[in-house]
């Protein structure tokens, strides 16, 4: 990862490859239909934050973005690869994409520092020193160096988010999501988590993240998708979405979080 | 605690109080765990009352008026405990019919094996070392019982009995059955139906019926089913036996466990690209084993015990021993003391085993 550069603008986005192609999809739970047809081209560098009633499909549809959840029709194509039952496909994609959990979902029978090395050592086969030094360096990162010896328990849960933050880095993946990376958290605690995705964004990093924190929208995003039953009703820039919104729901939804 | 809005305490005053004398020492304690209350004080009398009638006579009749070491004959005109049963047929107790003169080595097989246990509950020597030193222990304390080899004249499997049986019985059927029950539990929670299936019919059945019937099978009803002239040894059919009845037993309880382990945990593990035996191995598993060390324990005490249920087969182990030396003209009538020193050996295996789960609960 290049630290330091400047942050894509969003003309320059198009010009870039895209990364992530979602064509058509459709997904049921059962009888209930999630996801109604869903197109998004995602490109490199390119910032995406995604806001919708609950039960919208927004976290279905980045869960299948790795392929937590399968979808049953239409085509997703990430970095190249499509996503299929394919196994070894799977393994791949899942090392390349970076997911962050509401509820940071740590490994509390390991320390922090094994928590970011487990997935290097057994996926990337690095050695251990190596992998720790990475470790060390993404905590650093995100200001939780020296909490490096202690279990996900003994911390709070902003921290305990950040190390998911750096657990997910420490793979080197190409793009990020975030589900609803804040809504678990105590409110004196969402800004720590959300400097931190801010300066990841300032590096570069392509990230899909499910949230209603607005702000963070309004600063960091490219695009912001409003979603409602399992369809993207609208798709624009942070400027455009929050002060021109087309359409009646956007509207609703709006006018409903921010007060 | 709680805080005042308005005034802050005053920590220099707060700072120095000490609790109540009532509350703490061997009075406060006794007040506190004793004493609350008339029931409780009425049960603490009671019970104090209870033991008084009890343990004199109890230490009467096992140190005071006891023969430790006596023919058969004085003992019939005492009244305390005769343990002179148990020290004038120890030898045969704890080694059944294993040849008189051999005896030191079904007794080295047992001490190599309690030490390599004491050393394996220090989590620090759990490196490779101590598994070759567990095969290495293993291969000599065959060696052992076996004879054969080295110069140890053989001794048959069906000579073997007493004490030594029933480490063997439960050491492997405990070691073997513990990971079969894991695997058990994996392939219910599977998504493969023939697997699932399978496993299900697998522990339903074998839950569904005593393990008398199960060591009964093995001895009676599989030999048929093998061709003429093959026979497999009795020991291994019974243990065989053991192992799939506890195997059954240990699966259901970590299913539990590996229910009680959340879903987000699997995500986390296969979103970091971990396959799915690396996310069983490194996640999951470690965490569900650990929340049922209890139960598992329990399963794992009460299948020791249930090696005994081997006498029924004609297997010598130290219940059938005992029992044998009973049967004995002039040893009949002293079995409280036999089975006193029998429910003492087992006690003492039994407390060992509960008390190191309770450190390895502490530790992980």
């Amino acid at each position: 990862m290049e630290t330091g550069t400047e942050p894509l603008l969003a003309d320059d986005i198009e010009s870039q490859n895209p990364i992530i192609e979602i064509t058509d999809v459709h997904k049921w739970y059962g009888e209930f239909h999630v996801l109604r047809g869903i197109n998004l081209t995602i490109h490199k560098g390119e910032r995406i934050v995604i806001c919708g009633p609950s039960g919208s499909g927004k976290s279905t549809l980045i869960r299948c973005i790795n392929r937590l959840e399968d979808h049953q029709r239409g085509r997703i194509v990430v970095d190249g690869i499509e996503l299929t039952h394919n196994i070894k496909n799977i393994e791949k994609i899942r090392a390349e994409v970076g997911m962050v959990f509401q509820h940071f979902n740590l490994f509390p029978h390991l320390t922090i520092l094994d928590n970011l090395t487990l997935g290097q050592i057994w996926v990337r086969k690095t050695s251990r020193a190596e992998a720790e030094k990475t470790a060390m360096y993404y905590l650093e990162k995100v200001h939780i160096a020296e909490q490096a010896r202690k279990y996900p328990g003994q911390i709070s849960g902003g921290q305990q988010q950040r190390v998911a933050i750096a657990r997910s880095l420490c793979m080197k993946p190409n793009v990020m999501l975030f589900d609803e990376p804040t809504s678990a958290l105590d409110p004196e605690m969402v800004k720590e988590v959300l400097d931190v995705m801010i300066s990841l964004a300032q590096e570069g990093m392509t990230m899909i993240v499910v949230s209603h924190e607005m702000g963070f929208a309004r600063s960091v995003a490219h695009r912001v998708l409003f979603m409602d039953v399992g369809q993207i009703v609208e798709s624009n820039t942070p400027d455009e979405f929050f002060h021109h919104p087309q359409n009646e729901r956007t509207r609703l939804f709006l006018s409903q979080i921010l007060h | 605690m709680r805080q005042h809005p308005v005034k802050p305490m005053d920590s220099s005053r707060t700072g120095h109080l000490k609790p109540p004398v009532a509350s703490t020492g061997a009075i406060g304690w006794m007040k506190v765990h004793l004493f609350n209350g008339v029931f409780n004080s009425l049960l603490t009398l009671f019970i104090l009352f209870f033991l008084y009638q009890i343990l004199p006579s109890l230490f009467r009749w096992i140190f005071l008026n006891s023969l430790w070491c006596s023919s058969p004959a004085e003992c019939h005109d005492i009244k305390g405990a005769c343990w002179s049963v148990i020290s004038n047929n120890y030898r045969f107790i704890l080694f059944g019919f294993y040849p008189h003169d051999m005896q030191w080595r079904p007794l080295t097989a047992m001490v190599l094996l309690i030490m390599l246990l004491m050393v394996s509950r220090n989590r620090s020597y759990w490196k490779k070392q101590l598994l070759y030193a567990w095969i290495a222990g293993l291969c000599f304390m065959a060696i052992l019982m076996k004879g054969g080899l080295l110069g140890l004249a053989p001794v048959e499997s069906t000579q073997w009995g007493g004490l030594p049986l029933t480490f063997l019985l439960a050491a492997f059927g405990l070691a073997a059955a513990y990971p079969v029950g894991v695997l058990l539990a994996l392939g219910r929670r599977s998504s493969m139906p023939a697997i699932k299936a399978l496993c299900i019919v697998y522990i339903e059945i074998i839950r569904g019926v005593p393990l008398v019937s199960l060591l009964f099978m093995s001895a009676v009803v599989f030999p048929l089913f093998l061709p003429e002239g093959i026979t497999i040894n009795k020991i291994l059919r019974a243990q065989a036996a053991i192992i799939m009845f506890t195997a059954a037993y240990i699966a259901e309880v970590v299913r539990g466990g590996l229910q009680a382990v959340a879903k987000g945990q699997y995500e986390a593990a296969e979103s970091l690209g971990l396959t799915y035996v690396q996310t069983l191995r490194l996640v999951i598993l470690p965490q569900a084993l650990k929340i049922v060390i209890p139960p598992t324990v329990s399963i794992l005490i009460s299948a020791f015990k249930d090696t005994s249920l081997v006498v029924i087969i004609g297997l010598y182990d130290i219940l059938k021993t005992t029992q044998t030396i009973l049967a004995n003209p002039s040893w009949m009538g002293f079995s409280t003391e036999a089975f006193f020193f029998l429910a003492c050996i087992y006690f003492i295996c039994c407390y060992a085993m509960s008390n190191y789960s309770r450190q390895l609960e502490r530790e992980l």
